[in-house]
């Protein structure tokens, strides 16, 4: 008797509905993201599903992709502003194979922007849309761990909560120390975590011509953000609101008004300030502009010829 | 079998026109006040507009329990819809996730849809308004979020009490309804989030 019958390489092809998920899936999260459109702000519960990736790695994001993909679209997929990490590589190469999906890194001609912890320099257009990975979406979670209790905070709008939290940074800090997943207020009625995005970029949402999606697979929520919403960073009249600042321009492309990471470059302490949005700052070199470390990157390599 | 009880076909192609669909009447929640096509090559059945039953097809699953106007509910739109899309047909209105009504029928009021509680909001009701078409009517001015500003929608046939409901249920933001008024293939999104003025 033969225990294994060989399997042909024809049948052996995984035979996924368009963009891996069921249409009954598809479905229910749509519905969830009309509701989430019509109250912007508020988290919608959804039945998330199990993912051939861990959760925590986009979940949320590629379901919420996965539910309005069409064969119209083209993608863009960013991982910390950069099309070519880990994340972005392998959730790109996921709706290329599942959804046989066109993609793109140029920003302006993405239909459908899927980001990790970031929104890109380019200004955004109206009719594309952005999805966000969100690891935690509950912006009290930290102060009160009780999903019945944020709920009603929700509910009833009893926000206090978070003002004393700013103003006990700064009584402590002399100023608000969180610069990343900074909280907003959507439409005068909905605190929301803008997911860990750095505060350089949560003035691009505020009355931001796209819709902006946001899921989050391990904590099963979806919530929304139409185009042209207000969104207020929470602040204090003798405080406001600030975003980062840094001393020097992008090493590569001398861009002064982008976000920037900090690379360590050798073992002597020596680093650099470069753009964290790759796309933004390859175009940058390609139009002429020449950052202070740009010819040191090209020589050992950190830089490709071909990107000047 | 009686034209009456024989179920037409619905999608040809369920992916793709559901998806398209889909993207429509996200744009019209996203964008209320913009008039959004919902993909053609459905042919609805008797009593109900190309946009609404494409709408049904594409969100209403054994999940969602829908609301038809009697006579719909017990003719061939019924059957169409409890055949395609697997949901329960309940006569009173506040059970229903989505329903359809005709914009110039009295009753039922959109105060008796579910507004949904204010620990979950989102499990309000979806109702389509079939109107006798999208522009013509009285003009009302929109504004809020997905509105640069406002935006002025004219749909025609609407009860004369209806604007007023709308901007009760409005009042009631987070809580409420969301709507889709709907003409042939043609539909515009007014979410709960919408403010109304006019004349009414």
């Amino acid at each position: 008797m033969t225990l294994h019958t060989p399997v042909t390489q024809d049948a052996a092809q995984p035979a996924y509905n368009y963009a891996y998920l069921d249409e009954q899936t598809k479905r229910m999260i749509r519905r969830a993201l009309l509701k989430a459109v019509a109250v912007p702000g508020y988290q919608v519960p959804f039945g998330s599903r199990e993912m051939p990736l861990a959760r925590g790695w986009g979940t949320g994001g590629i379901q919420i992709t996965a539910a309005i993909i069409g064969p119209q679209d083209r993608l863009k997929v960013i991982d910390q502003g950069a099309d070519d990490t880990t994340n972005a590589v392998s959730i790109r190469r996921f709706f290329e194979k599942t959804a046989n999906a066109k993609t793109t890194e140029a920003t302006d001609e993405a239909t459908i922007i899927q980001t990790r912890h970031r929104i890109p320099e380019a200004p955004l257009q109206a009719g594309q849309i952005m999805v966000y990975q969100v690891p935690q979406p509950e912006p009290l979670r930290k102060l009160e761990p009780r999903e019945a209790e944020t709920r009603k905070m929700h509910a009833w709008a009893e926000y206090g909560l978070m003002q004393v939290k700013l103003y006990e940074n700064i009584a402590r800090f002399g100023e608000v120390t969180t610069t990343y997943d900074y909280p907003v207020l959507i439409n005068g009625r909905y605190i929301m975590a803008p997911s860990p995005i750095p505060k350089f970029d949560n003035p691009k949402m505020h009355m931001s011509p796209a819709l902006q999606l946001f899921g989050a697979g391990r904590e099963k929520r979806i919530y929304a953000l139409p185009p042209h919403t207000s969104v207020k960073s929470l602040d204090f009249d003798d405080h406001p609101f600030r975003i980062q600042s840094w001393n020097e321009p992008c090493a590569l492309c001398a861009a002064a008004d982008s976000y920037l990471d900090e690379v360590v470059i050798d073992d002597q302490g020596k680093r650099m300030f470069v753009c964290s949005d790759s796309h933004f700052c390859e175009t940058r070199r390609e139009d002429g502009h020449r950052g202070a470390m740009l010819a040191d990157a090209t020589s050992s390599g950190l830089v490709g010829e071909s990107k000047l | 079998m009686t034209d009456e009880t024989l179920i037409g076909p619905g999608f040809a192609d369920p992916v793709f026109q559901s998806q398209g669909a889909f993207r429509a009447i996200l744009a019209a929640l996203a964008e209320p006040g913009t008039r959004q096509a919902v993909t053609e090559g459905l042919t609805p059945p008797n009593g109900l507009h190309a946009a609404a039953a494409t709408a049904l097809l594409t969100l209403a699953d054994y999940e969602t329990p829908i609301w038809l106007p009697p006579a719909l509910r017990d003719g061939a739109a019924g059957a169409w819809l409890r055949f395609h899309c697997g949901a329960a047909l309940v006569a009173e209105p506040g059970r229903a996730a989505f329903a359809v009504i005709d914009g110039l029928a009295s009753a039922p009021a959109l105060a008796d849809f579910d507004a949904g509680t204010d620990q979950f909001p989102d499990r309000s009701a979806t109702v389509i308004v079939q109107c006798a078409a999208l522009e013509g009517g009285e003009a009302v001015t929109l504004s809020g979020p997905g509105i640069p500003g406002t935006r002025t929608i004219a749909p025609a046939g609407l009860r004369d009490s209806f604007w007023a409901e709308v901007a009760a249920n409005s009042e009631a933001y987070p809580l409420g309804i969301d709507l889709l008024l709907c003409h042939a293939d043609a539909l515009f999104g007014l979410p709960r989030s919408t403010r109304i003025e006019g004349a009414f």
